[in-house]
């Protein structure tokens, strides 16, 4: 463990957003990580093969066979109260959806990252942003959301993989984050997550009594499962997980804004698009344009308020994403029509510029 | 032999195990399942690990195998049991790890995760139970159905034009490095039974001793998706599914 | 201070690494840095770029469509990127197999024919370090100092010995840097 008082030290590094990933997980006391190799996010195992984190904090790390054992690994320790993440991209996540589903449907905490490329299909492995819909709107089959975090920075890729954590366990609800190609292979500074030791086994008990650890005399078999055939018991459980879905809405909206306070014109964007966006308010500002930033962190839970409140004081919204248009649905649906909300976005693996974005603005928002 | 004779303790023959459940059991008359179930809850109680067992469920007429057995359960999608159990046995080495599925879970869905969990080895028991057909959505064809066998979806028999041939994952998983332990059973006389309790036992001792991947098959019938009486049913598995899958260990070492 | 660049070129001639060696100099000077690859197959062969930018702010956008610094290394390169340098900004180019040359006149353009004295000197493996000598003696943004400071931080232990020889690279690349317009 002499490592780990070398690692603690607060330094400032340089690295890949998906590298930060790797370190964030091994650091915040993850037990067990289970991934398939797909670009543009394969770093992150070959991170952790690296580190061989089994030395050290005892993790597991293992290369399934595939992104459905991934995410049925995944289950199988997140059964046991352990945490257990996986990683892929686009069509790997679309592999994993069942698994999703049955995370939820056993209201297991799990952490899984999507470095985002473009689709449909084998698509490219460009950074895109079209799994918006498959991410918050569900996915796989049945009414469950997944906590979504969309990181816009190397250091974000490493702070959210512990908030992911952190919030999966308070919630049992699987957390996604929600990165593309450009976030996942970019380097930036870093300052990484300070050491946690994992739970123990006496810990895991007693925060998850739920647990499959093994079955002691004094309490009865737990069972982890999402079969309910009773259409009554099955309700009940929708129920509940409908309930800790308004707790999340109600608690864990983040946002971030840049030159909102006097905006007359509001751009929403996440992650890599975001920071485009930024760079493309800095050239309108300097054009005189009184244009502002929103970057919801959380694309689920959404920041429904925030937009509401800004249908009322800005006089249009533009959307910049890397798709065809996905969120500015919940855009459009925050703001209930008080002003238009259009999108701008490339598709396939292409990003767009901070030029392309301003006069997107000018073109579909400010001279409409 | 009055009724207090029968209950008077110093006249106990045969005690249920404590953890099997005192719940009526969901499967038909005459099914294999049953008799497995309480072959692991035996061995479980005998080799003292009833606080030390994570099983796991498959989906198919095992389903609810949780209900049975008074230890801890996963319950896992469909196939995908292997995987479940990689991860639980890797994260918590010192306990018992064991799948328990049927032929279209372990042999269809379920092939991926079958094959690589053995093939690398991990130290867990796989309890196969192979019917022939897929008990639990009505009898439909199970990759180990019999050439010929009719099943709701080979009404006319299976074919090879139509279906292609029974698979023996077994034999294929006995190839493999990862596994230590691949034998095939059946519980249909008082002998087989007690044969295949010791498989069971080893498969478990091995898991517990690191020995790599152990498969028990049993060979079981369906009397109900056969459309036959339990009785007629042993006697149709011993003439035509024995030939197929015949009984006896593939691999021991 | 802020220096938007672009580096591009064939994989394999370490378009690549010497942002990555430019990123940690900027780091080792306590700037902002980002350093954005075009990543995927094409960096088998194909033509690879990456964007780096060291700022003394937060940086903002990492993909930029506009560049204070080009570096191009090949004739693909040049036709992408020549018409992406900011007007008043630098355009260094290297040479080797170049037909057409830069022809802007509202930029600075510098030649470094690196790979002709990397191949003459049987020292292609630092070809990289004597374009980045290049730059840094028409754009000055990070010390040589750090520089070498961020190769030692970067490159492991066994490699350390090859410091003194890429510290050599970078001032013939000074010398060898000639500007043409």
């Amino acid at each position: 463990m002499n490592d780990t008082k070398k690692h603690n030290e607060e330094e400032v590094k340089l690295m890949k957003g998906n590298e930060a990933i790797a370190h964030a997980a091994i650091r915040c006391g993850c037990d067990g990580y289970f991934g398939y190799p797909i670009t543009p996010q394969s770093e992150i195992m070959e991170t952790m093969m690296e580190l061989e984190p089994w030395n050290t904090t005892g993790m597991v790390v293992l290369q399934a066979e595939s992104e459905t054992a991934s995410i049925n690994m995944v289950y199988g320790a997140a059964g046991c109260g352990k945490k257990a993440m996986t990683s892929s991209s686009s069509p790997g996540i679309s592999l994993m959806q069942e698994g999703l589903s049955y995370l939820a449907g056993a209201e297991l905490p799990a952490v899984v990252v999507n470095v985002m490329r473009g689709g449909p299909g084998l698509g490219t492995i460009q950074p895109s942003q079209a799994d918006y819909f498959q991410t918050v709107k569900g996915g796989g089959h049945g009414d469950y959301k997944l906590i979504t975090l969309a990181p816009a920075s190397v250091q974000e890729m490493a702070d959210h993989t512990v908030l992911a954590f952190d919030l999966a366990f308070k919630y049992r609800v699987t957390a996604m984050v929600l990165a593309d190609g450009i976030i996942g292979q970019m380097m930036e500074k870093v300052v990484l997550p300070p050491y946690q030791p994992r739970m123990t086994e006496a810990e895991i008990a007693e925060r998850c009594p739920w647990a499959t650890l093994g079955k002691p005399a004094s309490r009865k078999p737990n069972v982890i499962n999402s079969l309910q055939l009773l259409a009554e018991e099955m309700e009940e459980v929708n129920l509940r997980l409908q309930g800790r879905y308004r707790e999340i809405e109600k608690n864990e909206v983040r946002y971030e804004e840049f030159q909102c306070e006097d905006a007359e014109y509001l751009v929403v964007a996440f992650g890599t698009m975001a920071r485009v966006c930024q760079k493309a308010v800095e050239m309108a500002r300097a054009e005189g344009i009184k244009v502002g930033l929103l970057r919801p962190i959380t694309l689920y839970p959404f920041p429904v308020d925030r937009i509401c409140h800004y249908s009322h004081t800005t006089k249009g919204m533009l959307t910049v994403e890397m798709n065809a248009g996905q969120m500015v649905e919940d855009v459009r649906l925050a703001s209930c029509g008080r002003v238009p909300v259009e999108h701008f976005g490339r598709l396939g693996g292409i990003v767009p510029s901070p030029d392309e974005v301003l006069e997107a603005l000018k073109t579909k928002i400010i001279n409409r | 032999m009055t009724i207090n004779d029968i209950i008077n303790p110093a006249n106990l023959v045969y005690a249920k195990t404590k953890v099997m459940n005192d719940v009526p059991m969901h499967y038909c008359p005459g099914c294999s399942h049953g008799v497995v179930h309480k072959l692991i809850a035996e061995i479980i109680e005998e080799m003292d690990f009833q606080e030390k067992t994570i099983a796991i469920a498959p989906v198919g007429c095992a389903v609810f195998a949780y209900k049975y057995l008074d230890i801890d359960w996963q319950q896992a999608a469909h196939g995908r049991a292997p995987a479940l159990a990689t991860a639980v046995k890797r994260l918590l080495p010192d306990r018992l790890v064991f799948t328990y599925q049927g032929d279209g879970d372990l042999a269809a869905i379920g092939t991926a995760e079958t094959i690589h969990a053995a093939n690398r080895g991990e130290n867990i028991a796989i309890i196969f139970i192979n019917n022939g057909i897929y008990g639990m959505t009505g009898g439909q064809m199970a990759p180990t159905t019999l050439m010929g066998m009719k099943s709701s979806t080979s009404p006319n028999g299976r074919t090879v034009p139509l279906n292609g041939h029974p698979l023996d994952i077994t034999k294929l998983l006995a190839q493999l490095d990862g596994t230590c332990y691949v034998t095939r059973q059946s519980v249909h006389t008082v002998g087989t039974v007690r044969k295949t309790k010791k498989a069971i036992r080893l498969a478990f001792e091995n898991s517990m001793a690191g020995k790599g991947t152990s498969v028990v098959e049993i060979v079981s019938t369906c009397n109900s998706g056969w459309k036959m009486t339990p009785e007629a049913s042993n006697d149709w598995m011993v003439e035509n599914m024995f030939p197929v899958f015949p009984m006896g260990d593939l691999k021991n070492l | 201070m802020k220096e938007e660049i672009i580096i591009a070129g064939f994989g394999g001639q370490g378009v690549l690494s010497m942002g990555k060696i430019l990123a940690y100099s900027g780091l080792m000077q306590g700037q902002e840095v980002s350093w954005m690859p075009s990543y995927g197959p094409e960096q088998r062969g194909g033509t690879a770029n990456v964007t780096v930018i060291l700022s003394d702010e937060r940086i903002s956008s990492p993909v930029l469509n506009t560049y204070d610094t080009a570096i191009v290394l090949n004739q693909p390169s040049l036709e992408r990127f020549e018409s992406k340098v900011k007007p008043g900004g630098t355009l260094i180019f290297d040479g080797n197999g170049f037909h057409k040359f830069p022809t802007r006149t509202d930029i600075n353009v510098y030649r470094i024919d690196a790979t002709e004295y990397a191949n003459a000197n049987d020292s292609a493996k630092t070809m990289n370090m004597i374009i980045l000598g290049g730059l840094l003696k028409v754009r000055p943004i990070v010390l040589v100092e750090n520089v070498l400071n961020g190769l030692k931080k970067s490159l492991p232990e066994r490699h350390h010995h090859l410091l003194t020889v890429n510290e050599k690279a970078i001032h013939i690349g000074m010398d060898l840097i000639k500007k043409v317009n």
